[in-house]
């Protein structure tokens, strides 16, 4: 299939649906409204069904009720509207159900701003919902990849019955570049035996469910989801690098943030800096072993995030404490500009080498 | 010597946690009743609530969902929406219903969701053990209301049929009680309405159920159906609201 020039959003709507998602529940909310108008135009021509809920909770529970009886359906929002979302994500986790939510950021705390932000690390890799519970957290960097990792998206989230957090913001859903959808490997899928689709006489009746009134019965499920995730950090971890192999100082990056870092490292890089990038492409599971690699032989690490700085605790965690990680952010939908990040790598090449 | 009453095929045959008197063990029956009169048990996918009917999806035989509080109809949404051959049913209790599951509740109604709502109002919070309910009458006392509720601080309770018998969505709304075997007898009839509207495409249906709590109201079953008799009939008065089978789809 040849290249199409889509906007970010619109290319993660198109995504889901050849990925064999014809279900879409969606609330409004800037900046990922065109992923809800993508989906009402063009779910009626493919036989899906795009509906509007009265709410982002009417959303992720409508989400939740085509999961449990065994189709593929995503919702999706930004920040504000995510997290209202929390708790039907965490009931998606505790019933060990498939979803794909997409969160295309934007600045906060509360109404915050509209303009793109990655101030929602925290939520997504720390606390999605109350409980002991891990997400995949994807994210895209490009409108390629908002396209190739919401089909991988649907893939995992089938494949280890785990809601799939696709982590944009609002940058990479705006912006518009060439996408192709034929770019993407498929994974085998389980059948879905524990669907409540009606039990047709064949079988005991399925339930879909969170609740384990006795501690032992609950701790034991934990443990056996907290099994999945162990698999999930051994086989799942995606990230890119750029010129990390001679890097003194090595930053660590992700979605628009990486595109930005690039230019700088390439720009301190003719400045006689040796500098690389790391972007991971998975939030959760965080690529905290390829860091501790290349933390024998980097001299530093600078952590560069639209926020107050968050995913710097999993660099520094990542590091065991072997070099120092510094830290470079804008925040509230302000976006760096590559000379702000050079100008932080040369300073951190005098300070560390 | 043959049979002349059994348990429902459509119940398992497991002991429920239900307190002595309590009215939710004749609805799950009268709803599996009505599954196996329409033989769609093995087509049905039941959304059960948080409140006291929590447990209901160990109860009935058909495929069952643990929903978030108030949140069964947007669940029963996505079940339906995606498999529109399916039977879906809700049963809520009062709170899961017309207090933290209103906007879910009003929406799926007013979307004319082809589903069928069992509402369980017995004016209380019996799980977490009789706090105020939506539905709690002016003057009840309960553990949240322990000088009785007064309608300037608690605010008033809400009629959900009455309220929901306005909107389009709806193809059929009654209130129903379980306090006398006549009224049994008219419920099983309403509940086997809302599932044929169903199987016939009809739209939202929601059989109110007035349900007495002898737990937490503080009085024997013999009582506590009284006490429904005598309190809460004349607050929510028995009918049908709506059936578009109706002439003109009015309230009788």
């Amino acid at each position: 299939m040849a290249k199409v020039l889509m906007k970010g959003n619109e290319a993660i709507a198109e995504a889901a649906i050849a990925s064999g998602c014809l279900y879409y529940f969606g609330y409004p909310i800037t900046p990922q409204t065109e992923i809800s108008e993508y989906m009402a135009k063009r779910m009626p021509k493919v036989g899906g069904l795009c509906l509007q809920a009265e709410s982002e909770i009417a959303a992720i529970n409508m989400v939740l009720g085509a999961s449990a009886s065994g189709t593929r359906a995503m919702t999706s929002s930004s920040s504000p509207g995510i997290s209202l979302k929390s708790e039907g994500i965490s009931y998606l986790v505790g019933s060990d159900l498939p979803a794909v939510v997409v969160n295309v950021q934007r600045g906060g705390p509360g109404l915050g701003g509209i303009q793109p932000s990655q101030a929602d690390y925290y939520q997504a890799t720390k606390a999605y919902g109350h409980g002991d519970m891990h997400l995949i957290v994807l994210a895209p960097s490009t409108v390629q990849e908002m396209a190739s990792l919401t089909g991988e998206a649907f893939d995992l989230a089938d494949i280890y019955r785990t809601p799939v957090i696709i982590l944009a913001d609002g940058a990479v859903g705006q912006m518009m570049e060439p996408v192709d959808f034929s770019e993407r490997r498929r994974r085998e899928i389980p059948p879905k035996t524990w669907a409540t689709c009606g039990h047709g006489g064949g079988r005991k009746h399925n339930i879909v469910n969170s609740l384990l009134m006795n501690p032992e019965d609950l701790e034991n499920s934990i443990h056996d989801r907290f099994e999945r995730y162990r698999k999930i950090e051994a086989e799942e971890v995606k990230y890119e690098e750029y010129m990390t192999e001679d890097a003194d100082v090595v930053v660590v990056a992700f979605g628009i943030a990486a595109r930005i870092c690039k230019s700088a490292v390439a720009a301190v890089r003719a400045e006689g800096i040796r500098a690389g990038l790391l972007r991971p492409i998975t939030l959760w599971p965080f690529p905290s072993a390829r860091i501790l690699e290349l933390a024998s032989t980097a001299k530093s690490f600078l952590s560069v995030e639209l926020s107050m700085g968050q995913m710097v605790t999993d660099v520094k965690l990542a590091c065991e404490c072997r070099r120092p990680v510094e830290f470079y952010g804008r925040t509230g939908g302000v976006l760096p500009e590559p000379a702000d990040v050079a100008r932080k790598l040369a300073e951190m090449a005098r300070k560390h080498i | 010597m043959s049979v002349v009453f059994d348990r429902p095929k459509a119940l398992n045959d497991v002991l429920m946690h239900y307190c002595p008197g309590c009215t939710h063990g004749i609805v799950h029956r009268l709803v599996a009743e009505a599954i196996d009169e329409l033989g769609v048990e093995d087509k049905t996918v039941g959304i059960a609530p948080v409140g006291c009917a929590v447990f209901a999806y160990n109860y009935f035989a058909c495929d069952m969902i643990e929903a978030a509080h108030g949140r069964a109809p947007a669940v029963a949404t996505g079940v339906k929406r995606t498999h529109p051959d399916l039977v879906v049913f809700t049963y809520q209790g009062d709170g899961d219903l017309a207090a933290i599951g209103t906007a879910e509740t009003v929406h799926s109604a007013t979307r004319g969701e082809n589903i069928t709502v069992i509402f369980i109002n017995n004016c209380i919070y019996g799980m977490t053990g009789g706090q105020m309910a939506p539905t709690t009458l002016p003057g009840q006392v309960t553990t949240t209301t322990p000088y009785g509720r007064t309608p300037k601080i608690q605010g008033n309770p809400v009629r959900i049929c009455e309220m929901l018998s306005t909107l389009d969505g709806v193809a059929y709304a009654a209130r129903v009680s379980v306090d006398t075997p006549a009224n049994v007898r008219t419920a099983k009839k309403a509940i086997l309405k809302g599932f044929r509207n169903q199987i016939e495409k009809k739209g939202f249906s929601i059989i109110e159920v007035l349900s007495s709590c002898p737990t937490n109201w503080g009085l024997s079953p013999v009582e506590a159906l009284a006490w429904l008799r005598e309190n809460m009939i004349p607050y929510y008065p028995l009918g049908t609201y709506k059936d578009i089978d109706a002439v003109g789809g009015d309230a009788k």
